[in-house]
């Protein structure tokens, strides 16, 4: 690893400051993605700027909004007896992703900010645009098995590898972010980026700011939710197709639905037209097989991925018959 | 045939030629950091609780395994890097140094963690138990004594990792099926492939009643 200086800041605003002030910096949280990816090169901070004694952990209920601070540690975010009870959908992504160790240091806030697995990110000797602005993107005419099918761009077509964040966007969370220029608040669904023209930029924080948490919004999926994770091993490796389901049912009718998918898109992706497509339809496994066609439309599969559009059909069925208990 | 490494042997006893020289290296390098420790060059900003420049160590202290510590580090040094190289606690081991496969376990105020991906100054007050803590004197703690009785490793170089795993594991209250305990040890990977043994030795230990 690079040598890099350290420091700690007693306040939120002297964090900030430190970032604003010195563009080689970076906030250090639990660490797990950050220091892997400057032990392999791919990033080489001249500073860290350690946030983990900032006063964010906490896990409240506010007039039913679920507030949850961004250094809430993904296993307790998992465990904690508010979120089980009020988004357990969030509760069963987190577990779905990571180790027990490594939930045990990432944060809230950190997971959101994790960078893509795409094998050529972290190759430093190959050409990435997402690394390297401008070299190129190896992906697209190579090894592409675990790349996206949704919302790719001629310069990149890498995946967001996060599980928390596919059920965050299904349960329209908003991110609390405190910067230079004061507090602003980003739906979940705004805050990462497709690559377009700039993958290099993940996401829509400016320079300096700081996720602080996120919120929760009530909502009726309580009990009828499932996140489906698709993976090369039975656990502890990255999604090929993830699918965060809730469904809101009565009198054997879809009130409401929320539908994302994970390991197919450069953002968590939502499915905004299938849950359109069920709403106010009886939850059958017929009405869930045209969801999954035209939540998968617009598909744009590669050389080696081209088995993700089905399998993401077979999984948005799955998990939306486990979520109604068909 | 399989057996326990002995890393932190209790009883004293003639030392092969392996044991030996794994002495010598932990002696030498501890004399190498006591060479390389700097005049301490550290400065607290106004809005800062700590700092250290590039090139500059900073004071660390911490409870390692019941003791307390006064340490000088660089900032990019890991806590595994600082357990091993600087306090010659070679039982948590080095696997892949990237979060893949569960070897440098530790537990860092009673929670499991990869000791590869923290840094050292951010276990500031922290209190770690490595698998050299794990006994108390001669009695080694249940699970490692399951881990014997059932077999669970050949090569043993995962062990250590898996064995602190395995504790917290059970004290998270995780190890209620093999099922669960498949699924919250998954962090741990063991190449010689000793899962099934060391579902056991945690079915053991649980379902023993032990005060782990």
């Amino acid at each position: 690893m690079n040598q890099f200086s350290y420091v700690r800041p007693a306040s939120q605003q002297a964090a900030i400051d430190a970032l604003t002030r010195d563009s080689s910096a970076r906030f250090i949280a639990g660490g797990t993605n950050l220091l892997d990816l400057m032990k392999n090169g791919v990033l080489a901070p001249e500073k860290l700027v350690d946030i983990n004694r900032l006063p964010l952990k906490n896990i409240v209920l506010n007039n039913n909004i679920l507030h949850i601070g961004a250094l809430a540690l993904n296993s307790e975010v998992a465990a904690h007896p508010l979120v089980k009870t009020h988004h357990p959908l969030l509760s069963q992504a987190l577990l779905a992703g990571a180790s027990q160790q490594l939930r045990n240091m990432a944060t809230t806030g950190g997971n959101m900010m994790q960078r893509t697995r795409c094998s050529y990110f972290y190759d430093i000797t190959m050409p990435c645009n997402k690394r390297t602005p401008g070299s190129g993107c190896s992906a697209i005419g190579g090894m592409n098995r675990m790349h996206a099918i949704f919302g790719d761009s001629e310069q990149c077509i890498a995946v967001h590898p996060s599980d928390m964040c596919v059920a965050l966007v299904a349960l329209d969370a908003t991110v609390l972010v405190a910067g230079p220029k004061g507090n602003r608040r980003i739906p979940f669904g705004d805050f990462h980026r497709l690559p377009g023209t700039t993958p290099d930029k993940d996401n829509n924080l400016g320079k300096g700011e700081l996720i602080t948490g996120i919120d929760i919004p009530a909502s009726p999926f309580t009990r009828n939710v499932y996140y489906l994770k698709v993976r090369d091993r039975a656990s502890y490796a990255f999604a090929l197709v993830s699918v965060a389901a809730a469904l809101d049912i009565s009198n054997n009718t879809i009130r409401g639905v929320r539908l994302a998918m994970g390991g197919v898109a450069h953002k968590p992706w939502r499915l905004h037209e299938a849950e359109k497509a069920l709403t106010g339809k009886a939850p059958t496994t017929e009405n869930f097989r045209i969801a999954a066609t035209v939540a998968t439309q617009s598909a744009h599969p590669y050389t080696h991925n081209a088995f993700k559009v089905p399998m993401a059909q077979n999984s948005i069925v799955t998990a939306l018959q486990k979520a109604a208990a068909v | 045939m399989s057996q326990a490494p002995k890393e932190n042997p209790t009883t004293p006893g003639k030392k092969d030629k392996h044991e030996a020289r794994r002495d010598f290296l932990k002696q030498s390098s501890a004399l190498m950091a006591l060479a390389l420790t700097p005049p301490l060059v550290v400065k607290a900003g106004e809005n800062d609780e700590a700092i250290a420049g590039l090139f500059e160590k900073m004071p660390v202290s911490m409870h390692i395994n019941g003791k307390a510590y006064q340490l000088s580090v660089e900032p990019r040094v890991t806590l595994l890097d600082l357990l091993r190289e600087q306090l010659a606690l070679t039982g948590t081991k080095k696997g892949c140094d990237h979060g893949q496969c569960g070897a440098c376990t530790v537990h860092v105020d009673g929670q499991r963690i990869n000791s590869c991906l923290t840094l050292a100054v951010m276990q500031e007050g922290k209190k770690i138990t490595t698998i050299e803590g794990l006994s108390q004197g001669d009695d080694l703690h249940p699970v490692q004594e399951a881990f014997i009785k059932h077999d669970g490793f050949q090569c043993g170089y995962c062990t250590p990792g898996q064995i602190m795993s395995a504790v917290a594991c059970i004290r998270e209250g995780h190890a209620g099926s093999p099922e669960e305990i498949r699924e919250f040890m998954s962090g741990n990977i063991c190449r010689c492939g000793a899962y099934d043994n060391i579902v056991a030795a945690i079915m053991d230990v649980k379902q023993g009643g032990h005060n782990v």
